[in-house]
């Protein structure tokens, strides 16, 4: 967390000497500065800061991906004239157990089009989500969790 | 090339917008329709932002363009998920072709409980971390 400020403040240092108040020089500076930070970080005590900020970085490249995938599926189901979706609503157990955990899993979910979560059990065990395209319950399930619950968890723990 | 960059994502954006508007004509039940559209406005604005952000080009603008799109993707399938469930509490019925209904039966709508489901969770299949 410390190092994430410093890196900030090294992007803004940057900005405020080429004197250039610009989303792309920010951007720039922040890079450098993270450079700067990766060659000076200490062998004997390891920060996670690097490890984390590349994870972030990979978690949000897969979503997007997942994003577009899903996308283009339901715009071809919209723009064709039949209708080749399958739709279930899908119990999913959460290893998620925080508040935190549980509702970025089911916005991210939510956000990706063609799912829905639609429920979280009392007990926060399960999550029910309604999916446009199930060919096999168990499938989806663990297309779930291995792919997005899992790298989620990955980022936030 | 900055306006080609500029022109394409508006294009992608206005695209996406028409997509989810026809998908809620289209779709045949509601939970699909809220799909539809609450992805269409966060994808189709996002992208509309993101090409306003890059025609102007200054810290402000940019900043106010991401931080829209920030709320929004916060915001939207937030009131997705409300509406869906709302929905779901007061019966509203579900398209013919919908495969399997696992939550039926395990919602009560005078309690508001929702029962949980005994599933093996593959915790214990996942890689350990080192």
């Amino acid at each position: 967390m410390t190092l994430f400020l410093l890196n900030v403040l090294l992007a803004l240092a940057w900005t405020a000497l080429t004197g250039e108040l610009t989303a792309t020089n920010m951007v720039i500076g922040f890079l450098l500065g993270y450079g700067t930070l990766w060659m000076a970080r200490r062998a004997d005590a390891p920060s996670g800061y690097f490890k984390k900020a590349r994870q972030v970085i990979k978690f949000a490249f897969f979503f997007l991906w997942e994003l577009l995938k899903a996308n283009l599926r339901v715009t071809y189901d919209i723009l064709t004239p039949r209708h080749r979706m399958r739709p279930a609503i899908i119990a999913v157990p959460l290893d998620a157990k925080t508040d935190m955990e549980i509702s970025f899993l089911a916005n991210l979910i939510t956000l990706t089009p063609g799912t829905l979560s639609l429920e979280v059990s009392n007990d926060r065990r399960v999550l029910f989500i309604h999916a446009m395209y199930v060919t096999d319950a168990d499938q989806f399930r663990r297309d779930i969790k291995r792919g997005l619950e899992q790298r989620l968890l990955e980022v936030l723990r | 090339m900055q306006d080609a960059v500029c022109a394409a994502l508006m294009i992608a954006g206005t695209f996406f917008m028409v997509v989810g508007g026809v998908g809620v004509i289209r779709f045949p039940d509601l939970y699909m329709r809220v799909s539809s559209s609450t992805k269409a406005s966060t994808l189709g604005a996002g992208f509309i932002l993101l090409s306003l952000a890059f025609h102007f080009n200054e810290l402000g603008t940019t900043m106010r363009a991401v931080a829209t799109i920030t709320f929004l993707v916060v915001t939207g399938p937030v009131s997705a998920h409300l509406i869906s469930r709302a929905a779901y509490g007061i019966g509203v019925r579900l398209w013919e072709g919908t495969i399997r209904d696992e939550l039926r039966g395990r919602y009560n709508p005078d309690t508001n409980v929702v029962e949980s489901v005994e599933l093996e969770s593959n915790e214990d299949e996942r890689p350990q971390a080192p």
